[in-house]
């Protein structure tokens, strides 16, 4: 995996591109970053972003975090996912990791947290089963 | 219809067209009364989480429901408030097909002073084969301002 790849990878997505997604690849580790951008806010009056594209930004990093392993095999399928909202989402950078828990013949658990002044507060994280591709 | 809910028919479609992400997604309201909400997702070429099948993201459905679950928390509470998602979970039964719109039906089962649960479907069509299903808790972020007159002109009146 390169950081070209990572990005083609995360370009092919029309959804990631609108909903602004970057990525970073380095030292063996992806990370997605979700840049400020208005049509992202879900709360104009606070403002704060739409849970929903909280939860689309580490939907896309589960996937990505995936199909790294198998770069050639389309994405998994999500199954079912569980998202926390813990903190509200500033509209600021907000940055997501994904850890695969548990990865079987046909379905992977993984998890995700979101983040943005400090990994260590996460503003929501979610967790899910996800159907592999060589199972498609 | 309680004045609650026709003043929620009046301001719902600009709650929605009003929150930038639900209408940058093209989210549109479709129907709204006590504790249940309806909105739609019209398939979009921008919304496409698999470029090999075309078929919307799933963080698109997660969207959809989070709004709808949201919109049928404030209608589940006798007054206009402020929500925040506290939980979602989203179970995904198949792919939506590529091209066709999404529907979302939300429904508010029960409030508490300060929580709402609700649990919703997305379709494309039939209700009885939804694309996902969603269970969600919703948190009050401020106090709720209850309609002059509620109590008296609710539904089920005094005929």
């Amino acid at each position: 995996m390169t950081q070209e790849f990572a990005t083609r990878l995360i370009g092919e997505i029309p959804y990631a591109r609108t909903l602004g997604i970057r990525v970073d690849f380095s030292e063996d580790t992806l990370l997605l970053i979700l840049p400020y951008q208005k049509s992202n806010i879900g709360n104009p009056t606070l403002p704060a972003l739409h849970g929903g594209a909280i939860g689309g930004f580490m939907e896309v990093c589960a996937l990505a975090e995936l199909r790294r392993r198998s770069p050639k095999l389309p994405f998994s399928k999500p199954i079912g996912v569980n998202i926390d909202y813990l903190r509200r989402g500033n509209p600021v950078e907000t940055y997501a990791r994904a850890d695969i828990f548990k990865e079987g013949s046909r379905v992977a658990n993984v998890r995700v947290r979101a983040w943005q002044d400090n990994e260590d507060e996460p503003i929501a994280a979610l967790s899910g089963h996800f159907l592999l591709p060589k199972t498609l | 219809m309680s004045r609650f809910i026709q003043k929620l028919w009046e301001i719902a479609p600009t709650l929605v067209n009003g929150t930038p992400h639900a209408s940058e997604l093209g989210m549109k309201f479709v129907a709204i009364d006590k504790g249940i909400a309806t909105l739609s997702l019209p398939y979009n070429s921008a919304l496409i989480g698999d470029p090999r099948s075309r078929v919307i993201a799933g963080g698109a459905v997660t969207t959809l429901l989070d709004q709808a679950c949201g919109l049928a928390a404030i209608s589940g509470f006798d007054g206009l408030a402020q929500l925040a998602t506290l939980s979602l979970r989203i179970d995904y039964q198949r792919s939506a097909e590529p091209g066709e719109m999404i529907i979302a039906e939300a429904e508010c089962y029960k409030t508490t002073r300060h929580v709402a649960f609700i649990r919703a479907i997305a379709h494309d069509g039939d209700p009885d084969d939804p694309v996902a299903t969603a269970q969600s808790t919703f948190i009050l972020t401020g106090p709720v301002h209850k309609m002059p007159n509620l109590g008296t002109q609710e539904e089920g009146g005094t005929e």
